[in-house]
C-alpha cells in the first residue's frame, strides 16, 4: 500500500444519505475476479440519469468524495472501494460511514475523514457553488481546509501510523507470530475444527 | 478491565493477542495520543467461513506474497452466492460465474481448506451452514467476507462481516485488526402476537433505530420476546443487525441454544459438552454491566411490517399506507423517502394492502431455515399461488431441503404453484440467474430493498415468510393474522 500523508484537489459532492454498497457497485460486477477495473461500473445505475453529479464534467479529476450520513451501508463487498479507487477518489469526508466500508476503505489507502453534519454541508455548497473549490485534508496535522475554512478531525492512531507508513496488515502482524502461537498454545481444545 | 461485563465484552478479551494500549513498544512508536484512543486490537478468530465471491482476490494475494492459510482446520468454504438453482447438472449458463467457482475450487484445493461443493448435500448459504454443522458455538469469534455473518451472533458468538483485505490477512494469520466497538442493548419486552414472527422484529428495531442506529456498536438481544425465539428467529433477528448499522449483533446462549446444538456433527460429546456448557454459561452479561446505548421495545406492540422504500429502514405495519415524504421531519429523510417512492413506482397514502405483487421470494441467510419453510407453507396449505403470480421458495441448505422434504413440505409448495430449487442466496441479491425483471415487485423474505438489489429496476418489499406466503396466494400484501 501507498502511504497516504496529504490528499489535496476537487471534491464531487454526492448529496445522498445512506448510498448503500450495492449503488456503488452492482452485484453483477462481483464475478470478476480481479481487484482492479470497477471504475467504469460504478454507481451504474444512478449515471444512467445525465443530472446525475458523476456525469457533471466539472467534477472530472476529483480525488475527494463528499457524501453524506451511513456512506457505504449494505454488502462488506470490498469491490465498493475498488470502484470508487476506480474512479480516481482518494479520500471520502461524510458525516458517518458504514463500518464495514470504512474498514475496506482503510485497507485499500482510502482515507476516511468523519466531519459534523453542518461542516460537511459546508463543504458541499462550496464545491457545488464552485466545483473548481479545492480542499486539502492533511493526515499528519489531522485537518480539512477549503481556502480560509479549517476543521480538525479524530483518526485511530493505529491506523495513523500505518497510513503514514503506507504499512502492510499482514507483514505487520506477521511480526507478531510468537504471540499468535503463545495464544494458540493456550487456546481450549473444545473449539471446534472443520475438518471433514 | 474488571467489574461487571457485557456478553460481547468477555468474548472480545478472551480474543485479544496484542493491543496497543498492552504493549509499551507499541505505545511508544504511536506516541503518548495511542494511549488515550481507542484500541485497534489484535483479535484471534476461531471460525473462517469463506465463499466463492470475496475471496479470489484474497487468495491471490496470498500466492503474491508467499502467505499461506495458517489454520485451514478453522476455515470452511462454500459455494453459495452464483450457484444456480436450477440445473445443476448443466453446464453454468454464466461463464463468469462458472468460473469464480472454478477458481473457489482450485483455491480450497491448493491451500488445503476444506470445502462444501455444489453436490454436497451440505453446500449452502454460509449463514445457514456453520449453524447447522454446529462449527458456530458461543464464546466464538467467527468471520466470514459477507456482511450477513453477524447472523452467528444468535448463538452468543461474536461474528463479523469483512471485506477481501481482511479474508486476505485473516487466511494468512487466523487474527484480524479492529478497532473495539461500542455496546448497545436491545431489549425486545413481552410477548408476540399470533402470526408476528423475528422477521417483523427486526424490521420493527431498524424501524426504530434506523439504518445507522447501530453504527460502531455491537448489538446484545435481550427481553422477553428474544428469549422466547427459536434459534432460527435468534438468526433472523441477528442477522439484520448491520441493516440497523451494527457490526454485530448477538444474543446470549441459554438452554434454547444448547438444546439446538446438542449432537450436531462438530459440537463436543460427553464429557468435553459438560466443560463446554460450564464456559458457555459463563458467558451472558453481568449483573450490573452498562452499554454505551440502549434501547427497549414492547412486542405486543409489533406487527407484520412491511418496507415500503429503498432501505430497511423504509418500513410501516401491514395495516399502514405508503407514508407522504413530508411527514419525515428531517430534510435527508424527506428526500430520501421521495427518491424511494419513486423509484419503487409508489404513491403516498396507498393502502399497504393494496399493493400487487409479481414476485415471491423465499429464501435467504434471513429467512431460508426450515422453521421459516414451515411458516410459509403452513399458510399457503391447501391454496394456489395468485394469477400472474411467480413464487420460489429456495432453501438456505442441501439439507434444509431435505428435511422439508422429509416433512413433505416441498409438496405443499408444488401443489400450491410455488418453484422448488436448490440451496443458494439465490434472488437476495441477484448474482445468479434469479433476479428480478426491470419493474417487477417482489414480496422477499431477504435482507435488502436497495435499489436494483434483486436485479436492475427491481422493486423489493421485505416481509416475513408468513407474510410472503400469504401475499402470494392473494397476490397483493395481507395481514397474515386474517388468514391464519
Amino acid at each position: 500500500m501507498d502511504a497516504v500523508t496529504n490528499v489535496t484537489g476537487r471534491a464531487v459532492p454526492m448529496d445522498r444519505s445512506n448510498v448503500d454498497t450495492d449503488q456503488i457497485i452492482p452485484a453483477k460486477y462481483l464475478k470478476r475476479i480481479e481487484r482492479t477495473g470497477y471504475g467504469p461500473f460504478a454507481f451504474e445505475a444512478w449515471r444512467k440519469d445525465p443530472d446525475f453529479v458523476l456525469n457533471n464534467a466539472s467534477y472530472d479529476g476529483a480525488v475527494i468524495m463528499l457524501a453524506k450520513h451511513n456512506f457505504g451501508s449494505g454488502s462488506s463487498r470490498e469491490h465498493a472501494v475498488w470502484a470508487i479507487e476506480g474512479l480516481g477518489v482518494r479520500a471520502l469526508i461524510a458525516p458517518s460511514f458504514a463500518d464495514i466500508f470504512r474498514n475496506n476503505c482503510f485497507q485499500g489507502g482510502i482515507l476516511t475523514v468523519e466531519l459534523p453534519e453542518e461542516d460537511v454541508d459546508e463543504l458541499m455548497r462550496r464545491a457545488t457553488d464552485d466545483p473548481t473549490t479545492e480542499i486539502e485534508i492533511d493526515l499528519e496535522t489531522q485537518t480539512v481546509r477549503a481556502a480560509e475554512w479549517e476543521r480538525t478531525f479524530e483518526i485511530d492512531p493505529f491506523r495513523k501510523y500505518r497510513l503514514q507508513r503506507g504499512l502492510d496488515d499482514i507483514s505487520m502482524t506477521i511480526e507478531y507470530d510468537a504471540d499468535v502461537a503463545a495464544f494458540e498454545a493456550q487456546r481450549s481444545p473444545l473449539f471446534p475444527s472443520t475438518g471433514v | 478491565m474488571t467489574g461487571p461485563k457485557t456478553l460481547a465484552e468477555k468474548i472480545w478479551e478472551a480474543h485479544v493477542v496484542d493491543s496497543p494500549l498492552a504493549d509499551a513498544a507499541r505505545r511508544e512508536a504511536l506516541g503518548d495520543e495511542a494511549a488515550g484512543g481507542v484500541p485497534t486490537d489484535l483479535l484471534y478468530i476461531d471460525l473462517h467461513l469463506v465463499h466463492e465471491v470475496t475471496s479470489p482476490q484474497a487468495f491471490e494475494g496470498l500466492r503474491l506474497a508467499g502467505n499461506s492459510v495458517r489454520r485451514p482446520d478453522l476455515t470452511l468454504a462454500t459455494i453459495d452466492h452464483n450457484v444456480p438453482t436450477i440445473g445443476r447438472d448443466l453446464p453454468n449458463p454464466d461463464p463468469l460465474s462458472a468460473q469464480q467457482i472454478d477458481v473457489m475450487r482450485r483455491n480450497a484445493e491448493e491451500f488445503g481448506i476444506p470445502l462444501y461443493d455444489v453436490f454436497d448435500m451440505r453446500q449452502g448459504i454460509v449463514h445457514v451452514i456453520g449453524p447447522e454443522q454446529g462449527l458456530t458455538q458461543p464464546g466464538m469469534t467467527i468471520v466470514c467476507g459477507d456482511s450477513h455473518t453477524s447472523t452467528h451472533g444468535a448463538f452468543g458468538a461474536l461474528a463479523f462481516g469483512i471485506g477481501t483485505s481482511e479474508v486476505e490477512h485473516v487466511l494468512a494469520t487466523q487474527t484480524m485488526r479492529q478497532v473495539r466497538p461500542r455496546t448497545m442493548s436491545v431489549e425486545v419486552t413481552g410477548e408476540l402476537g399470533p402470526g408476528v414472527m423475528a422477521k417483523d422484529v427486526i424490521l420493527a428495531i431498524i424501524n426504530e433505530i434506523g439504518v445507522d442506529g447501530g453504527v460502531g456498536h455491537v448489538i446484545e438481544y435481550r427481553g422477553e420476546v428474544i428469549r422466547n425465539l427459536s434459534l432460527e428467529g435468534r438468526m433472523t433477528v441477528c442477522n439484520m443487525s448491520i441493516e440497523g448499522g451494527a457490526r454485530a449483533g448477538l444474543v446470549a446462549p441459554d438452554e434454547t441454544t444448547f438444546a439446538y446444538m446438542q449432537g450436531r456433527r462438530h459440537v463436543p460429546q460427553g464429557e468435553d459438552w459438560d466443560r463446554a456448557l460450564e464456559y458457555w454459561r459463563s458467558l451472558p452479561t453481568d449483573q450490573g454491566a452498562t452499554f454505551d446505548k440502549e434501547v427497549v421495545l414492547d412486542g405486543a406492540n409489533i406487527p407484520p411490517f412491511v418496507t415500503w422504500g429503498t432501505n430497511p429502514g423504509q418500513s410501516v405495519t401491514v395495516n399502514d399506507a405508503i407514508p407522504h415524504p413530508d411527514s419525515f421531519d428531517e430534510p435527508t429523510k424527506r428526500e430520501a423517502a421521495a427518491r424511494a417512492l419513486e423509484y419503487q413506482a409508489l404513491e403516498a397514502g396507498t393502502p399497504i394492502r393494496d399493493i400487487p405483487i409479481d414476485r415471491v421470494f423465499l429464501g435467504s441467510c434471513t429467512n431460508g431455515r426450515i422453521e421459516d419453510l414451515r411458516s410459509a407453507a403452513s399458510v399457503i396449505q391447501g391454496k394456489r399461488v395468485a394469477d400472474g403470480v411467480n413464487a420460489m421458495v429456495v432453501p438456505g441448505s442441501g439439507l434444509v431441503k431435505m428435511q422439508a422434504e422429509q416433512e413433505g413440505l416441498d409438496q405443499v409448495f408444488l401443489d400450491a404453484g410455488f418453484e422448488w430449487r436448490d440451496a443458494g442466496c439465490s434472488m437476495c441479491l441477484g448474482m445468479n440467474p434469479d433476479i428480478l425483471a426491470p419493474g417487477e415487485r417482489c414480496a422477499s423474505t431477504s435482507n435488502r430493498n436497495f435499489e436494483g438489489r434483486q436485479g436492475p429496476g427491481g422493486r423489493t418489499h421485505l416481509v416475513s415468510p408468513a407474510m410472503a406466503a400469504a401475499a402470494a396466494i392473494a397476490g397483493h400484501f395481507v395481514d397474515v393474522r386474517e388468514v391464519i
